[in-house]
């Protein structure tokens, strides 16, 4: 019985540590939808950026943690801003389906030219962190859960006090409802739309170098995977709406880590999607979505 | 202050105003009539740079319009009460009054003006924290309105403010756009409601697909004859 309870709460550990992966790529998702209707496919490269920069920043330079994640939430979002002006501004007004591939040839952009640059070998990050772990009753805490869920709680309160708070938060919430109107508030849409593209980009560079500090090993592919997980997260809360992609993130995480407990870890993927299309079924613009009141 | 000359605005292929010229003088309201479809809100939208004419000339206190960026036309005055009334339903009311000052830094001023407009629309104060997509529709038109005052402007674009109002809100509304005017804000006025606007204007102009077919003094147009005949009912 108490066996059953240490696995239960084993799993809850693990899967908001990859829950707070999947909910920090999920927000770039979701913001930049929101903003341009946009899925952005070259999301989880950013993050790939992101994790590179993160390593270069303790490998080469020697810097810890911290100075580390924030160089790679710069370069990022520099990054960010750079794809959403060459490639994707030009295409605002064109079809969606075209901007969606000019994504999807962004992402292999950044894939292939990663791998050009960096080559496509795995790297290894250097151990940041004290390998300590604790054994609460049972439960094992690794000091890089700690740090993991800890960063990703921080970001996520910024990312709310920014939004809700700030000037640059409330052009981005009234671009994003009605971009015509936002213009003749005086906003400067193009500066939100890029102001979005950077905040999306860094939390995706935090998660990449999370990523890089929990599972040790990256490689210029590593995006792919936790960027469509991300997508779903996304989806699965409401694209578009930001407690969503945190909640979807989550909730993505904490399957995961169940269906993996049960002992049936290849299957987590097709659980997890599985239960995307349930929730869609049920409810299709998902957990958090409304019925879009549309503008009166 | 502000001047249209000669102004062709398209939408793709649908020549939506065919050489439209329209003059508004400083302290005045003026008001620009005409039934659905005839390039009232194209107008409006050219004059706030959502729009782009082909050719003609959009100038303001003697400055071309026809290349500056919209936030840069609301920075030099000019504010717009689109039609429809657009409020950002996903945000309080004092959010939304907030991003009407979104160009302006200062605070006091602001502020100023915040209370102005809670002054004039006193409902707005009341419902201050309320999400401004559960207004009712007079008063998501009240805060339209308080919204285009915030950012201070010299003139103030209307695209028809009466819509879908009862009656005795439409003639509240309509006491309120003077009382602007009296405070100093020129007003450009776009109505389908003639009668109404025609009561409060100085001049007017009446548009017809894309021409403008009559203007002149506002009482004079609402005794003519065809302007009673095709816009007042007879
Ligand atoms: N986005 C658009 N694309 C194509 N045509 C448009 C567009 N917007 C307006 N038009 C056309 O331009 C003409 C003028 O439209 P506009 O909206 O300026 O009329 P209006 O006078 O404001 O009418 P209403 O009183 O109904 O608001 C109409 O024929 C309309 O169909
Ligand atoms: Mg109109």
């Amino acid at each position: 019985m108490g066996n059953v309870t240490e696995q239960v709460l084993q799993q809850i550990v693990n899967g908001l540590s990859l829950g707070s992966i999947y909910a920090l790529v999920a927000l770039g998702y979701t913001m930049v939808y929101g903003i341009i209707k946009l899925i952005n496919f070259a999301h989880g490269d950013v993050m790939m950026v992101g994790a590179y920069a993160g390593w270069f920043a303790t490998t080469t330079l020697h810097l810890s943690f911290i100075p580390a994640l924030l160089i790679a939430m710069v370069v990022s979002a520099i990054l960010g801003v750079l794809i959403e002006r060459i490639a994707y501004k030009p295409l605002r007004n064109a079809t969606r389906i075209a901007s969606l591939i000019t994504a999807i040839g962004v992402s292999f952009f950044l894939e292939y030219g990663g791998m050009l640059v960096v080559s496509p070998q795995m790297r290894t990050y250097p151990p940041v962190f004290p390998d300590t772990i604790w054994n609460v009753g049972g439960i094992i805490i690794k000091y890089g859960d700690i740090v993991m869920i800890l960063t990703s709680i921080i970001l996520m309160i910024l990312l709310h006090v920014i939004v809700k708070y700030s000037k640059i938060g409330k052009a981005m919430r009234a671009v994003s409802f009605d971009n015509e109107a936002a213009l003749l508030m005086g906003i400067n849409v193009n500066n939100t739309i890029s102001a979005t593209f950077a905040i999306g980009s860094a939390l995706a560079a935090a998660a990449g170098v999370l990523m890089g500090v929990y599972f040790n090993t990256i490689n210029p592919l590593m995006g792919i995977i936790p960027g469509l997980k991300a997508f779903v997260a996304a989806v699965l809360g409401g694209i578009g709406i930001i407690p969503g992609a945190m909640v979807g993130g989550f909730f993505l995480g904490l399957t995961e880590s169940f269906v993996s407990g049960l002992g049936a870890s290849t299957w987590r993927d097709a659980v997890a999607f599985l239960i995307l299309i349930l929730v869609l079924i049920i409810k299709p613009s998902g957990l958090f979505g409304k019925n879009i009141r549309e503008k009166v | 202050m502000l001047v249209l000359e000669d102004v062709n605005v398209y939408y793709g292929a649908i020549h939506a105003l065919k050489g439209i010229s329209l003059e508004v003088n400083q302290g005045e309201i003026v008001t620009l009539i005409g039934s659905n479809g005839a390039g009232k809100s194209t107008s409006l939208k050219t004059i706030s740079g959502l729009l782009r004419p082909k050719d003609g000339k959009v100038m303001f206190k003697g400055a071309d319009l026809a290349s500056i960026a919209p936030q840069t036309i609301v920075a030099q005055g000019i504010s717009q009460v689109p039609e429809g009334r657009r409020v950002f339903a996903n945000m309080t009311v004092i959010e939304n009054l907030e991003l009407g000052a979104y160009l302006r830094k200062d605070k006091s001023g602001i502020k100023e003006d915040m209370k102005r407009v809670y002054e004039l629309f006193p409902r707005l104060l009341e419902r201050k924290n309320q999400l401004s997509g559960t207004l009712s529709g007079g008063e998501q038109q009240m805060l339209a309105m308080g919204r285009a005052l915030m950012s201070k402007p010299q003139l103030l674009l209307l695209d028809e403010p009466s819509m879908g109002l009862a009656p005795i809100l439409v003639k509240q509304i309509f006491s309120i756009i003077k009382e602007i005017n009296a405070s100093g804000t020129t007003i450009l006025l776009v109505e389908q409601n003639a009668h109404m606007a025609l009561s409060i204007a100085n001049r007017a102009y009446v548009l017809e697909t894309g021409k403008i077919v009559l203007s002149g003094d506002a009482k004079q147009l609402a005794a003519s004859e065809e302007v009673r005949k095709a816009y007042l009912g007879g």
